[in-house]
């Protein structure tokens, strides 16, 4: 089976509940290298140059005003497998306005409003620690076509690209307490016991005095 | 020590071109090495274009080095304006994506030989809940592909699928290189 070599804490390639992958998914074994120098290197690490107002996303469209929505703090370090930060490492992230609303011209079916101070869009990279911090608003869900009154719950694309191309990985980050995770699909393909870890946590102690919420998201790239 | 245990992926979705931009000409006009152009299609396993997927390149460049910190072969040369990764997007009426850069040259192996020329790909689409890796090779280099340390671990009745056809064309020599998420001629992907 394709799915088994990969199985361990990530989705399978099928996963029925989420219609999409059933066409989408490999059904032949995934074919197991030695890794070489092109597996060892990796584009993460010529991603140097990264503008600090690219981590705000409540003020990065430029408009000189401020996103509308509850202002969340989301941070957290990035780590390999064996607990070492990973420095060094691009963390794009996207999502949705308060109201569940993209900034995509593909969104056209869900009747929300756009937010012309909010584009959604993300960008900073790991410190020495391997932490990351971004400024953002909390996204609302949104409808989607999966199945009868499928809702995702309010979430926040990923994408990190580690120091090498076995590194690489593009998740989701979800918040505390949700009642739509348990009815979301995307979500639960995750492994029963690996899905949790998408889960922020929120963190009083981040929170800051008649600002904003914080939120702590770790991640564990794999490939170390 | 115990392994901490892995963040799981999931799908990049259909709104990830709001944030992962294309950068669709790895080499300008200023970048040693012979300019190709590969073109091609994602295809589902209904034969179907998938009109939202998004491609990640990473090769060495023309000399045959990488430009990062693992590659310490200082000896051969690097170039400002070529870092070796690429972003596209698959057209989202047909299912088309292309990019433009330089054949890369020969990397080494693990077994003191040299790799053929080859593009690492990471093909991944709403749809997919963990990205697949694969490698692109060359057509025009039978030699090199037939003697590769990684090709010639994959099934030798499956290794068409990572191998690029010569598109005979006027200007830039151009490759074309589908990949097939499923079924028959199904893309070899690796487990890294």
């Amino acid at each position: 089976m394709a799915d088994a070599a990969k199985v361990g804490d990530h989705p399978p390639f099928l996963y029925g509940d989420y219609r999409s992958t059933i066409k989408r998914s490999p059904k032949k074994d995934l074919v197991a290298i030695v890794r070489t120098l092109s597996e060892a290197t990796g584009p993460g690490p010529a991603w140097a140059e990264i503008n600090e107002d690219d981590a705000d996303l409540t003020t990065n469209a430029g408009t000189g005003g401020e996103a509308l929505g509850s202002r969340t703090i989301v941070t957290g370090r990035v780590l390999d497998e064996r607990g070492d930060p990973v420095a060094g490492t691009l963390v794009e992230i996207w999502q949705a306005n308060a109201a569940g609303r993209y900034v995509h011209w593909r969104e056209v079916e869900f009747p929300a409003p756009l937010d012309p101070n909010f584009l959604g869009v993300g960008q900073c990279v790991t410190g020495e620690d391997g932490s990351y911090r971004f400024l953002t608003i909390r996204p609302g869900p949104y409808p989607w076509g999966n199945h009868p009154n499928a809702w995702r719950p309010a979430h926040i694309h990923f994408s990190l690209l580690g120091p090498t191309l076995a590194t690489r990985l593009v998740t989701q980050m979800y918040f505390p307490g949700d009642p739509l995770l348990e009815l979301d699909p995307i979500f639960n393909s995750a492994p029963v016991h690996s899905r949790h870890r998408m889960i922020s946590r929120y963190d009083h102690g981040l929170t800051t005095e008649r600002w904003a919420l914080g939120y702590v998201f770790d991640v564990v790239l794999p490939g170390g | 020590m115990p392994k901490l245990p892995l963040t799981p992926s999931q799908t990049v979705g259909p709104y990830f071109s709001m944030k992962l931009k294309p950068v669709d000409v790895l080499a300008g006009a200023d970048v040693p090495g012979r300019k190709v152009r590969v073109e091609g299609r994602v295809l589902d396993g209904d034969g179907n274009p998938v009109e939202d997927a998004l491609i990640e390149i990473w090769q060495a460049n023309a000399a045959g080095r990488y430009r990062h910190p693992g590659d310490t072969r200082a000896e051969l040369p690097l170039h400002d304006a070529f870092t070796g990764h690429g972003r596209v997007h698959s057209d989202f009426k047909t299912g088309e994506y292309a990019f433009t850069t330089v054949k890369p040259g020969r990397v080494p192996d693990p077994a003191g030989g040299l790799q053929a020329p080859h593009l690492s790909l990471i093909v991944t689409a709403r749809g997919v809940l963990l990205h697949m890796h694969t490698r692109m090779y060359f057509g025009d280099e039978p030699e090199a592909n037939a003697d590769d340390f990684v090709l010639r671990r994959v099934p030798a009745e499956r290794r068409s699928t990572l191998i690029a056809e010569v598109v005979p064309n006027g200007e830039t020599p151009t490759y074309r290189f589908d990949v097939r998420l499923q079924g028959d001629g199904e893309t070899v992907f690796f487990d890294l």
